[in-house]
């Protein structure tokens, strides 16, 4: 325990990477994949052949590998992030953005098709009745996969750790190497500050679920 | 805008897949028509209405509307649809709104009404259906007939052209459809232009300014309700009266 309140510095601040890793990850994903879920509906065929196309592309591909990809590859084409922790929440959510348009799009699928017909019958053009009518109730159908996606995306900052972010991950390979004596009370801290950013997750996610829940 | 009928459909075809669903098919409504049209199932009296705003599309053929053809898709589709109001079986109303916003959305959406004004002209339709007392609640606490008159509601709350009515009691409990169809005759009365395809008799004999019969994709028979259900030309028609009226 001593040992932990020593590093509690070094752990309370890689706590901190970890979740804003996760928040700014989870917010620019929702935000380019709910673009890429109406992409992927829309009437005009090259913007759903390019979503469909982005989609495939990053959800097929290892998240280890994107992470390469934009800190080693980009160099190359003289592009470069403003700082590592940009460069990953880049890569989470490039990775991630993916699977939310595919929940979304289950979720847009479960909307009745008649609800839709009715906003264009009444003159709505398709980006409003996406906005107006059909998403806002894709969107209470689709809180538990999303809910999915935000715990997987949480732990999946942990590859960071290996591109020299000092999150979770690395602060418990630091303090392992440290002290290898006190590994097993490092592995509780670090999962505790998992568990800490899951656990009410996968709680509020009921709570949303249950607020939103539709009258049918 | 012109002084021609209101909606025209000439030479109009359509096909879903190998299935010829309209052959042909001719038909002009004048303003303040009300034209009802019936026929077995599969005969096409679905499609047909919903092509006049375009939910289906049709591969040959011309639909204009108040003189101007349907446009393709985008803004300009949207524009005409906004002038054309529709009625669905399944109501439709977003489930995710009350009955007061159902009936606003479209002023406020498209015809950039302030909240205000489409609120109290809501207020009005809803009164006018007899549902004004739902207005805060959701679709699914209300019975399908009360759902109906709303769409009835909304759809009038665009100051439409011509009214569709596809099957609009179809999906009602019995004792449910004639509050619909009190209201849909009182419209019929005060001159809107309508297109109700329906399995109601009794509504066609006294509110229809003509019978429009299809079978099979094309229109065989089209006379006013009187002729039509005493006298009817073709042996298609005679059949499915008797099959419909001797019950």
């Amino acid at each position: 325990m001593q040992f932990i309140s020593d590093n509690s510095d070094l752990l309370w601040s890689a706590w901190l990477t970890t979740l804003s890793l996760a928040v700014a990850s989870g917010v620019c994903a929702l935000v380019l994949g709910t673009v890429l879920a109406g992409m992927r509906v829309s009437p005009v065929p090259p913007l759903r052949g390019l979503a469909t196309f982005y989609v495939e592309v990053f959800r097929n591909t290892p998240l280890t590998v994107v992470f390469f990809f934009l800190f080693f590859g980009l160099v190359y084409v003289d592009l470069q992030f403003p700082s590592r922790f940009t460069t990953a929440v880049a890569a989470l959510s490039l990775y991630t953005a993916s699977f939310v348009s595919e929940a979304l799009r289950s979720g847009i699928n479960a909307v009745p098709p008649g609800q839709a017909e009715a906003a264009r019958a009444l003159g709505l053009g398709f980006g409003q009745t996406l906005r107006t009518v059909v998403l806002p109730q894709a969107f209470r159908t689709v809180v538990p996969p999303l809910g999915n996606v935000w715990i997987a995306l949480a732990k999946n900052t942990s590859i960071a750790a290996g591109f020299a972010v000092t999150d979770l991950t690395a602060a418990l390979q630091r303090l392992a190497n440290l002290n290898a004596d006190q590994l097993l009370a490092v592995f509780a801290a670090v999962v505790l500050g998992y568990l800490v950013i899951t656990l009410p997750s996968a709680w509020l996610i009921r709570v949303v679920e249950n607020r939103v829940a539709i009258v049918r | 805008m012109s002084g021609g009928p209101l909606v025209r459909l000439s030479g109009v075809n359509k096909w879903f897949g190998e299935l010829h669903v309209l052959q042909d098919v001719d038909l002009s409504i004048d303003r303040g028509e009300v034209v009802v049209v019936i026929g077995p199932s599969g005969s096409g009296k679905s499609t047909l209405c919903r092509t006049i705003n375009r939910l289906e599309a049709i591969q040959q053929g011309e639909i204009t509307i108040d003189g101007q053809r349907l446009p393709e898709e985008g803004r300009a589709l949207a524009r005409l649809r906004s002038d054309v109001g529709m009625v669905f079986q399944s109501f439709n109303l977003f489930a995710h709104k009350t009955i007061l916003e159902n009936v606003t959305l479209g002023p406020v959406k498209v015809r950039r009404q302030s909240r205000a004004e489409s609120q109290r002209r809501a207020r009005e339709l809803l009164d006018r259906v007899g549902v004004g007392a739902q207005a805060d609640k959701y679709p699914a606490q209300l019975s399908g007939g009360q759902q109906q008159r709303v769409a009835i509601a909304r759809a009038l709350a665009m100051d439409p052209k011509v009214m569709l009515f596809d099957e609009p009691t179809s999906a009602l409990d019995p004792e449910m459809i004639n509050e619909v169809l009190d209201v849909m005759t009182s419209l019929a009365r005060d001159g809107m232009t309508m297109v109700v395809v329906t399995h109601e008799m009794g509504f066609a004999r006294r509110a229809a300014n003509r019978v429009v019969f299809m079978d099979g994709g094309r229109i065989v028979e089209s006379a006013d309700p009187e002729t039509f259900f005493t006298r009817p030309r073709s042996e298609r028609a005679k059949d499915f009266l008797s099959k419909i009226l001797d019950h």
